[in-house]
């Protein structure tokens, strides 16, 4: 870097901050605030979340109820605050399954190549040639609905993706010259795969994980829908959603907020990917 | 202003200055760069990566990045104002006026034309000639460019063709239109010397015969002293210096050129030599008998069900030598010679299929895996682009404790004293330890590769290319931080290049090699000057030379 035009002094801190993309901030920003919300409901709202209230069944929103009751009186603001802790939930442990899963199938036939990546990627063949759903849906339905078994058939399913990003990356890897040096100062396979493979070619996943989990929380929200996710009466968006289907003509507000709440989250993690494909694509 | 008298200027660059936008703000590629090219002249543009040059000479056809800002100046070409052009006259302009050729004929060509196609498009797009003519014309040109039987070679994709032949295919797509301006941009650089010696002769005839003007960038200064007549030396994008290429090698007059000048390898006085310790009686430190390397191409499922055997291809084929203890081997060759394969079976990346590895009179292990850690330190590598053999996502310190820790060298509270010895040993201040790898210039990355490769206290270090990626003067420093360490530490070296004068530099002792064969192994002096074999021979001729050649001399 011969010639940067000089600008005004700054702290390291505000340069660094200077150099994240709007997207990485706006988006961090979004999720953030979520995860507050999640964690201080209790101080948020006197309501609980599943006591049943005929009287104020169908409440519109109003100065009580901010935005509104649904078809059992409940208060729909707590309802989104607590199915905040569900949904969040579902984001996070959704994608660690399959992270770890495909991450390790991936680096294991990339780097050694041959007969072990030959095995590997026709379990990965078998495992693609499924439709995507139906295969979530079957294992689900088979181990029983449930947050549980959510996560078990999303390992199950959904390591293919980052096996593949994982895989073409330490397949280019394992030829690198500096994992060439590693082995040549007679680092194990473990340490180079460990500390010099793994650490590069991690990049591409973790842009795709934030996406990913904004795929996970719409696919655990259509199990919640199809009565195969979080059991009632848990809040949970995709659940709720599916209960306010029923008044959409007579009470909008009980399917709309929360779905706005998947939205809000969905796009928060979106721009964080964005961000990071942005600041990732060009290393500092 | 039509009619011009043949001296006139055909290129004027005035005060031109460029900027890019970058994440970090604006940064000045050129800052006001003035030079002109008369007609029939070559102009030849020297300098480091970063000096501009590449930027300078695109900005004659306006090829200039979307993120790239002029700031001021003007060119003109034949008294046209390339700047202020429209796309349709650019277009015009670009292949009938001037033309350029890139430095990787690989990746400048289209992977999915035909050659003739490629090479006669400009003639359909700007004379309206019919692809037949343009295939006819395209034949013609191709060989003129010495290319054998063009008529079949015009129907070859570029990837049946070799580096020089694709080099040769630019050159004609450039000369279609038959321009008054040819912009060589380190048209030589991913090309053999025997290759260059070849590609640059034949820019020399068509230059002579067609009356073309030159602008040739280079960072090489032997090439451009071969094929210019003036220079322009360029350095954080403004002019160090310009005149003739008499006066730039003979008296040049910035500090910079001196520099340099200074820093040519074949410029290079040859480093101390040792008493010559050669002697048969003593114990060699390394020994190599009969290497052979095999690789075999990759095997396709159906291959491996049916049993097929895979196929082999030889990469060394029975090399052998002797270094003894603190000597030092230069093995030489052009591309795909296997001087790189003897480099990788040596420190047992690769396994040899025949031959035998001794150090110390002892055979070690075929594979790196197998061999005793103690055995493991013994040899090291540092390897050719610092801007890979390097892990980006480690610190400086990271890089250099990791071998220390892994073969257990030194207590943990022992590391810091060792990493700052480390870096002093390589003459890099020690703040840079807490730096990412990737926060360094290419010299001092090559610096920490090589302060890695002694953190494991070797005997014997083997140098991949390890100055092919750095800038000449950059070169200069570390070959001279080898010979220290050589001196200093007793290391035995082998020297893997291309490059003879590098070789002669540091090296007592040469081998030759081409097609995995060892052709002419011996002294360095006595092979340099007096080489038995005609493939030196040819070697030596074609690296090009400050002092310039004659054109009758071809």
């Amino acid at each position: 870097m011969s010639a940067i035009a000089a600008g005004r002094p700054e702290s390291p801190v505000g340069r660094i901050w200077g150099l994240l993309p709007a997207t990485l901030k706006v988006g961090c920003g979004i999720t953030l605030l979520w995860i507050v919300l999640a964690l201080a409901v209790p101080l948020l709202t006197s309501f609980n979340p599943i006591k049943v209230d005929v009287i104020n069944m169908l409440k519109p929103p109003g100065e009580t109820y901010w935005l509104g009751a649904d078809a059992l009186g409940r208060d729909i603001f707590t309802r989104i605050l607590y199915g905040a802790r569900a949904d969040l939930m579902m984001a996070f442990f959704g994608v660690v399954g399959p992270i770890i899963l495909g991450t390790t199938i991936g680096m294991l036939g990339g780097y050694f190549g041959g007969r072990i990546d030959m095995i590997l990627m026709r379990i990965f063949e078998i495992t693609v040639s499924f439709p995507y759903f139906v295969l979530v849906i079957a294992i689900v339905a088979v181990l029983g609905p449930g947050l549980k078994s959510y996560f078990i058939s999303l390992t199950l399913v959904n390591w293919v993706s980052y096996a593949r990003l994982v895989r073409s990356q330490a397949l280019v890897l394992r030829n690198a010259d500096f994992v060439l040096a590693a082995r040549g100062m007679g680092f194990s396979h473990a340490r180079t795969m460990l500390f010099h493979v793994l650490p590069n070619a991690m990049v591409p996943s973790a842009v795709f994980v934030m996406t990913d989990a904004v795929l996970t929380i719409v696919l655990g929200s259509s199990l919640g829908f199809l009565g195969l996710g979080v059991q009632p009466p848990t809040p949970e968006w995709g659940a709720m959603i599916a209960e306010g289907a029923n008044y959409l003509t007579s009470a909008w507000w009980i399917a709309f907020f929360p779905g706005l709440a998947i939205c809000s989250l969905a796009l928060g993690l979106s721009l964080i990917a964005d961000g990071l494909a942005r600041l990732l694509d060009t290393g500092p | 202003m039509s009619e011009k008298a043949p001296s006139e200027e055909l290129v004027r660059v005035e005060d031109l200055a460029i900027d890019f936008a970058t994440r970090y703000g604006a940064v000045q590629a050129l800052k006001g760069v003035s030079f002109a090219v008369k007609r029939g002249e070559a102009l030849g543009i020297v300098g480091e990566s970063g000096s501009g040059k590449t930027v300078a000479c695109r900005a004659i056809l306006k090829l200039i990045a979307a993120n790239a800002a002029v700031r001021s100046g003007r060119i003109l070409v034949a008294g046209e104002d390339v700047l202020a052009m429209n796309d349709a006259a650019l277009q015009r302009f670009r292949g009938e006026k001037a033309a350029m050729i890139f430095q990787n004929p690989s990746t400048h060509l289209d992977p999915i034309m035909p050659v003739w196609r490629q090479v006669g498009e400009a003639m359909v797009l700007h004379r309206g000639a019919s692809w037949r003519e343009a295939k006819t014309r395209a034949v013609e040109l191709l060989r003129d460019m010495q290319i054998t039987d063009p008529a079949r070679r015009a129907n070859a994709y570029p990837h049946e063709l070799s580096g020089g032949m694709r080099q040769r295919v630019m050159i004609a797509a450039a000369l279609a239109c038959e321009p008054d301006l040819l912009i060589a941009d380190e048209p030589t650089t991913a090309l053999d010397v025997t290759v260059q010696a070849q590609i640059l002769a034949l820019l020399r005839r068509i230059r002579r015969e067609r009356q073309l003007s030159l602008i040739l960038v280079s960072h090489d200064l032997g090439v451009v002293a071969e094929m210019c007549d003036r220079v322009v030396v360029m350095k954080d994008g403004a002019v160090m210096e310009a005149g003739t290429v008499e006066q730039i090698l003979t008296a040049p007059r910035n500090d910079y050129t001196r520099r340099l000048i200074a820093s040519q390898p074949s410029l290079m006085k040859p480093a101390a030599r040792r008493p010559a310790e050669a002697s048969p009686q003593a114990a060699p430190r390394l020994s190599v008998e009969g290497l052979k390397v095999q690789f075999r191409s990759a095997q396709s499922l159906t291959g491996w069900i049916l049993r097929r055997p895979p196929h082999l291809v030889a990469a060394v084929d029975d090399v052998s030598f002797i270094l003894p203890q603190g000597g030092s081997l230069g093995i030489v060759g052009e591309s795909g010679s296997g001087k790189s394969s003897v480099a990788r079976t040596l420190i047992g990346l690769v396994a040899s299929q025949a031959g035998r590895i001794l150090v110390d009179g002892q055979p070690i292990e075929k594979l790196l895996q197998h061999r005793p850690l103690a055995e493991q330190r013994k040899m090291q590598m540092v390897f050719q682009d610092p801007f890979l053999s390097l892990n980006p996502a480690m610190t400086v310190a990271a890089t250099l404790a990791e071998p220390l820790r892994q073969h257990r060298l030194c207590a943990d509270r022992e590391i810091p004293e060792r990493l700052a010895d480390l870096m002093a040993k390589v003459e890099l201040p020690p703040n840079l330890l807490e730096r990412r790898t990737t926060q360094l210039s290419g010299g001092q990355r090559q610096r920490v590769g090589i302060a890695r490769a002694l953190a494991l206290e070797p005997e014997i270090l083997i140098a991949d290319e390890v100055t092919s990626a750095l800038d000449v003067t950059i070169q200069a420093q570390i070959l001279g931080l080898f010979d220290r360490l050589r001196r200093e530490m007793g290391l035995t070296l082998v020297l893997i290049s291309h490059d003879l004068a590098v070789v002669r530099f540091l090296c007592e002792q040469v081998a030759v090699m081409r097609q995995g064969k060892l052709v002419e192994y011996g002294p360095t002096e006595q092979v340099l000057s007096h080489p038995r074999e005609d493939y030196t021979k040819a070697l030596l001729a074609a690296i090009p030379r400050l002092s310039r050649r004659s054109d009758a001399a071809e």
